[in-house]
């Protein structure tokens, strides 16, 4: 073999990632020189919602005209990051809010809207007041709530708990007197998507705020020093491992991906009782579990309290909207165009509509009429209620916490549920990077 | 000279200037987004101190080994298989071709579905064996991830072993035949000393290869359970894109394209200094 060849290919190979690192950065799409641009993910029914949302704007306003692009989740995670990094941005962001957003704000790549808010007060009034907590940094709104809400709700299979026998767990002592019952005929007491870590993040979203209320997140969130060695933690934290002790999740949940929807199907097809799953889910079960939902077999609940817990049982986690910012590198004219599409074309009569149609609530208020009106009334008025009622709705803490610091804590997540490290481990991992 | 200036421009373009792109970001404190701030040796100390850093190059050496290990007895005897002159091994090898045409992406996503323990093969086919917890622990996640790199690369390095063994003269067979040799003495005092180049290639492909394994990993298991699975290409993307810490992802950066110099310069060294030269005296 002839020596030059062998060693470029070796370099060329050793330097691969460092080069796909360097070409990711390239990105490409700039800031449109007429219109403004909006950039958001795809996969219907939802795409559908959104591009028709513009579609309408754009026909209503052929002076301002918005340019839509779409992408995939987890391409578009990356893509939005790099092209802000690099002044790429398009005018109009799609986002998740919190703390994605605060690291937008902290390198002034996002317009501040909260004088906009004030000027164009029946915008901002016309929306759910929680959404806007994590479109807030330091006191400024960076971001305009949109599309629909979505709590974590607490599914289980009326089917199932019929054939057993058992009631729906009104406190934990319920749910750890459930587990050996329903494992005793071979149906699996919750069914969980391990490996993608997110999905066990909820349950101990709930175990901490119904133990100790939102304070004891709040404190780490606010980087509180050994915040994650609150007692009340500790206690949540060995509470979940108690329950995967007592084989409470289906087995090999580790291997069972929330992506592939295959927790969900183990919920319609009665091979798990319960499942602690996004509101997101009842659309999926509903297209994908044939007769199961249209029948009435797909029960659902707020997460109930916990013996002696300080937390309000009315309280919720999960995504309170999602969020819109403006490019601040946009032109003014840019500026202008998304500033009226905020005002006029987002959540229009007949975007709510659609939301509705796809299982979804709107984080608009008064909506009640129309949700009656659907097909899913039931679900449609319960998630109504949480949204609404909520004492507290804490956004995820993945979406909360800065994304440097949301991966170590779903890294450690995993570990916790596979029982390779304690609570104190736990909590001692996460103190050393708590405030990054 | 000027045959060389689109390679050369290339070389510059992707490899050399990102790599000194690299080399400075290791050196500073950078979100991906704000402003890029010269922080001296602090990405380099906050790597170098952590716990993670040792285990996952533990975890790209175990890769390395055991991915080496499999895939290259089974190359040489499947490369030395499809090396006969037979029309049915010309039929299997471009069957067994079939697995490098699949993008890496494809293949974990399809061997995650096959495994999945409640909806995939073992469930549908009855095999409990099949139902393993197989991302959930850490030793079968691991094995899982050779077998699926083995499975991709074995077509890629047989046909280098395929090649290999056809450029041994026939007179040297002959010779051994002669000899009295039979098949399995053939096979290692001819073909496998013959071999020793073509060894060293698809070595050197393999192991400076794996430090690069991304995709597959990612798709398959994302590092996980934990960070069982966790090599230094995906310790690198998790640092530097999903926890926006460009300095540190930039250090292993570099570490990498350190290693994988040094690794492919010993394993020339393995070649001897007669590598260069042809081992057929007198053909």
């Amino acid at each position: 073999m002839e020596t030059p060849l062998s060693r470029r290919t070796v370099l060329g190979l050793a330097l691969g990632v460092p080069v796909s690192m360097a070409l990711a950065a390239c990105g490409t799409a700039g800031p449109g020189t007429g219109g403004a641009t909006y950039w958001y993910l795809n996969g219907q029914p939802q795409e559908g919602v959104r591009t028709g949302a513009v579609d309408r704007f754009n026909k209503a306003n052929p002076d301002s005209q918005i340019t839509p692009t779409t992408f995939q989740n987890d391409a578009y995670k990356t893509k939005i990051k790099t092209a802000i990094g690099a002044g790429q941005a398009p005018t109009v962001i799609w986002g998740w809010g919190g703390g994605t957003l605060r690291t937008y704000v902290k390198a002034g790549q996002v317009e501040d809207l909260t004088s906009w808010f004030d000027q164009n007060a029946a915008v901002k009034d016309r929306l759910f007041p929680t959404a806007f907590d994590a479109a807030t940094v330091d006191g400024r709104i960076y971001a305009m709530p949109c599309e629909a809400v979505q709590p974590i709700v607490l599914y289980y299979n009326k089917k199932v708990f019929a054939a057993v026998g058992a009631q729906p767990p009104q406190s934990w002592g319920d749910i750890m007197a459930l587990v050996p019952k329903f494992n005793a005929k071979g149906i699996a007491p919750f069914a969980l998507g391990g490996q993608s870590r997110w999905t066990n993040m909820m349950w101990l979203e709930f175990l901490f705020d119904r133990l100790g209320g939102p304070e004891v997140f709040q404190a780490i969130l606010a980087g509180e020093k050994n915040a994650w060695s609150n007692p009340v933690a500790i206690a949540a934290l060995t509470r979940v491992q108690d329950l995967v002790k007592a084989d409470g999740f289906i087995k090999g949940f580790s291997s069972i991906t929330a992506d592939s929807n295959a927790d969900q199907a183990l919920l319609y097809t009665g091979r798990a009782a319960m499942m602690l799953h996004g509101a997101w889910s009842y659309g999926i079960q509903q297209a994908n579990g044939g007769d199961f939902v249209p029948s009435g077999g797909l029960g659902f609940m707020n997460f109930p309290p916990i013996e002696g817990g300080k937390g309000d049982p009315s309280d919720t986690v999960g995504n309170p909207a999602q969020y819109l910012s403006i490019s601040s590198k946009a032109t003014a004219e840019q500026k202008t165009v998304a500033k009226k599409f905020f005002a006029t074309g987002v959540l229009d009569d007949e975007e709510v509509k659609q939301w509705i149609g796809t299982g979804g609530v709107p984080v608009l208020k008064g909506t009640q009429k129309l949700l009656a009106a659907d097909k899913n009334a039931e679900f449609l008025g319960f998630t109504y209620d949480i949204a609404s009622k909520a004492k507290n709705f804490a956004q995820s803490w993945d979406q909360a916490l800065s994304p440097t610091a949301a991966e170590p804590l779903l890294d450690n997540i995993a570990k916790l549920f596979q029982l390779s490290i304690s609570p104190q481990q736990f909590a001692d991992n996460l103190n050393a990077v708590i405030g990054q | 000279m000027w045959l060389a200036a689109p390679a050369l421009v290339f070389f510059v373009g992707f490899a050399v200037i990102p790599v000194v792109g690299v080399f400075a970001l290791s050196f500073t404190t950078w979100d991906g987004i704000g402003e890029i701030q010269f922080s001296g040796l602090t990405s380099w100390r906050a790597v170098l101190t952590d716990p993670g850093l040792p285990h996952a190059i533990w975890v790209t050496f175990l890769v390395m080994v055991a991915s080496w290990a499999v895939q290259t007895p089974l190359s040489i005897l499947l490369g030395t298989f499809l090396a006969g002159p037979q029309r049915y091994r010309a039929m299997l090898s471009v069957v067994y071709f079939i697995p490098l045409l699949l993008s890496s992406a494809a293949i974990a996503i399809a061997y995650k579905a096959l495994l999945d323990p409640n909806f995939g093969l073992g469930a549908g086919l009855g095999i409990a064996f099949l139902s393993q917890d197989w991302l959930g622990r850490p030793g079968l996640a691991f094995g899982l991830v050779i077998f699926v790199v083995s499975w991709q690369f074995i077509p890629f390095h047989s046909l280098i072993y395929q090649g290999g063994v056809r450029q041994i003269p026939r007179s040297m067979y002959e010779a051994a035949q002669l000899d009295g040799a039979g098949r399995v003495r053939q096979f290692f005092s001819v073909t496998l000393p013959q071999l020793k180049h073509t060894v060293i290639t698809s070595s050197t492909l393999m192991v400076v290869g794996s430090l690069t394994f991304f995709d597959l990993i990612f798709v398959l298991t994302e590092g996980g359970p934990g960070d069982a699975t966790r090599v230094l290409a995906l310790d690198m993307y998790k640092r530097g894109f999903q926890a926006n810490l460009m300095g540190p992802a930039s250090v292993i950066a570099v570490t990498l394209v350190l290693v994988g110099l040094v690794l492919a310069l010993l394993l020339r060294r393995l070649g001897g200094r007669d590598a260069g030269e042809s081992q057929l005296e007198g053909v």
